[in-house]
């Protein structure tokens, strides 16, 4: 008797406690056969890690190169307050780890052969935050940041361009941004366009003034306006491949929040869950690999 | 008797249907969902079925989901029928999508078509002129049908692109901005030149088939949308989908809600 309740006792522990557990942890209904793959994923991800370590100290760079990579990747660096917040830090300590990330992963990205980047780093709806200091904050460290990063580029050889309205930024980072294009405009094959005080929808505004004014001008015709001839006005005009191929918008929210909206027609969106300034190497690589499975047709068939 | 079962099962499934539906009102719903209606070839490849069939499988799961939503009380929806990228496909296919557009513009004239069930409004946005002359004239008839209705609104995105639909729009506001100062035109003045300016911008955009990308819809309406790509294809799409976006809309809703105050 004592012993058939002992059995019984013990199969609760050991088994159904920890597969409620895991079923609730995964989201998954409770079931032989969630479990099993469960413990068939736990163990192949063991393996799997292994493997990347590997990769990643040998041939990372050519591996890449073979598949088809993109050639300019866009990325919208979200998450920042909140890896802050996970970890009882204040606002600009997230903002700091998430720049430093910016320097980390645009090394790799150039590394491993991508020709343009581009960074989501201050919106014109940024302007609104509540915190006066957040955005006073982040002009400082946008400063900061082009002072200390300057040889490192033109070390590198990476062409900088800020896209955006100047008319709200500080005269002190208006001078630096210029200083900083200046010096770097003559490098080609790798180039990292910062978006400051960008918005998808104030670059076609741009682009349709501009054009109003030619057409009053009479320099072209109203009539001849098509899609590339605003290509050539958008502020992506700077760079060779205007439209990005992928674009990664961190810590899980699907929205493009009014990034490249013209620019972002055919672009593969991934979303992963991580937080910007989590956002590292290995990421790097599974948003690479996921966008070497995607089957690009652009409206026609395979 | 098999009938009888049938409009049965129909019954209880509508019952079920509005508890669910009521349920779901209790928390903030969209006003306009937009789809991609993308994976009607992969499911008539999948089925072993002939080409078209996965496009009429794919009209069918559409009806379905308009159904669902109008029931629900979403005012707008939207759907990329199809793209001036489309126009690049094989002759044949693009002939037969357009002559089953015909019959199927065609259907929604009748008195018993979901138009008249739900009182809907039907738009075509798109380059209409790139259609043939019947599927226009057809197009046109239930637009000027439909104008009357006003209880929701349904879009149907044909002979379309964004870049399109934004060129037409920059070449608009250049003509109206002519002899007035140029300086002065703002997105305002692009916004009203869109052929979408008749429904506010989606608050949900579901693309089927699990593809993550715009493929150049709603480009300039979609800068603050939700998306939403579930693996299902297109005539796979059921209530289970489109339960799934809006409670995912729901979640993020507040958040959003503070950040438009703060603008």
């Amino acid at each position: 008797m004592v012993s058939l309740f002992s059995v019984v006792l013990t199969f609760i522990g050991i088994i159904l406690i920890p597969g409620l557990l895991i079923s609730r942890r995964l989201s998954v209904p409770f079931s032989i056969r969630n479990i099993l793959r469960f413990i068939k994923l736990a163990a192949a991800s063991q393996n799997d890690d292994e493997e990347e370590r590997n990769e990643k100290r040998g041939t990372m760079g050519e591996k890449e190169k073979r598949g088809g990579l993109p050639k300019h990747v866009a990325i919208i660096l979200d998450g920042n307050r909140r890896w802050s917040q996970k970890r009882g830090l204040g606002t600009s300590d997230g903002h700091k780890a998430g720049a430093r990330r910016v320097m980390e992963n645009a090394k790799d990205c150039f590394a491993m052969g991508i020709n343009t980047v581009s960074l989501f780093a201050f919106s014109t709806e940024n302007w609104a935050r509540p915190e006066v200091d957040e955005v006073n904050g982040l002009m400082s460290l946008f400063e900061e940041n082009f002072r200390s990063e300057l040889p490192f580029f033109q070390r590198d050889k990476i062409k900088i361009s800020v896209i955006g309205n100047r008319t709200k930024i500080p005269q002190s980072l208006l001078g630096l941004i210029r200083e900083t294009e200046e010096a770097t405009k003559s490098y080609e094959g790798k180039h990292l366009i910062l978006a400051i005080d960008y918005s998808g929808k104030f670059d076609i505004l741009q682009a349709c003034k501009s054009l109003a004014e030619k057409a009053k001008n009479g320099v072209i015709q109203v009539e001849d306006i098509d899609e590339s001839v605003i290509d050539k006005e958008l502020m992506t005009k700077c760079s060779d491949f205007p439209n990005p191929d992928l674009l990664i918008r961190t810590s899980g929210e699907q929205r493009i929040s009014n990034f490249f909206l013209w620019q972002s027609a055919y672009t593969e969106l991934y979303f992963p869950n991580v937080l910007w300034p989590d956002f590292g190497e290995a990421e790097y690589l599974q948003a690479l690999t996921w966008y070497q499975q995607r089957q690009r047709r652009f409206g026609r068939r395979v | 008797m098999g009938g009888g079962i049938r409009q049965l099962l129909e019954q209880v499934h509508r019952l079920s249907r509005r508890c669910l539906f009521r349920v779901l009102s209790m928390g903030p719903l969209p006003t306009h969902l937009a789809f991609i209606m993308d994976g009607n070839r992969r499911y008539a490849k999948k089925r072993g079925l002939e080409d078209g069939s996965g496009h009429k499988a794919g009209f069918s799961a559409l009806m379905s989901m308009l159904q669902y939503c109008y029931e629900l009380g979403i005012k707008y929806v939207t759907v990329y029928a199809f793209s001036i990228d489309n126009f690049r496909r094989k002759p044949e296919e693009v002939q037969s999508l357009m002559d089953l557009m015909l019959e199927k513009i065609k259907s929604l004239l009748d008195k018993e078509s979901i138009v008249h069930e739900y009182g809907i409004r039907v738009y075509f946005i798109g380059n209409l002129g790139l259609l043939n002359d019947q599927v226009r004239a057809a197009a046109e008839e239930v637009m000027k049908a439909t104008a009357k209705n006003s209880r929701v609104v349904l879009l149907v995105c044909v002979a379309y692109n964004s870049t399109d639909e934004i060129v037409q729009a920059v070449k608009r506001s250049c003509v109206e901005k002519a002899d007035r100062d140029v300086e002065r035109i703002q997105l305002v003045d692009i916004e009203e030149n869109m052929q979408m300016s008749v429904a506010p911008e989606p608050d949900i955009l579901i693309r089927s088939s699990g593809e993550t990308r715009l493929s150049n819809f709603l480009l300039w309406q979609t800068g603050n949308s939700q998306l939403f790509s579930p693996d299902a294809l297109w005539p796979e799409i059921g209530l289970r989908h489109l339960v799934w976006a809006i409670l995912n809309f729901q979640r993020s809703h507040s958040y959003l809600e503070k950040k438009k105050k703060q603008l």
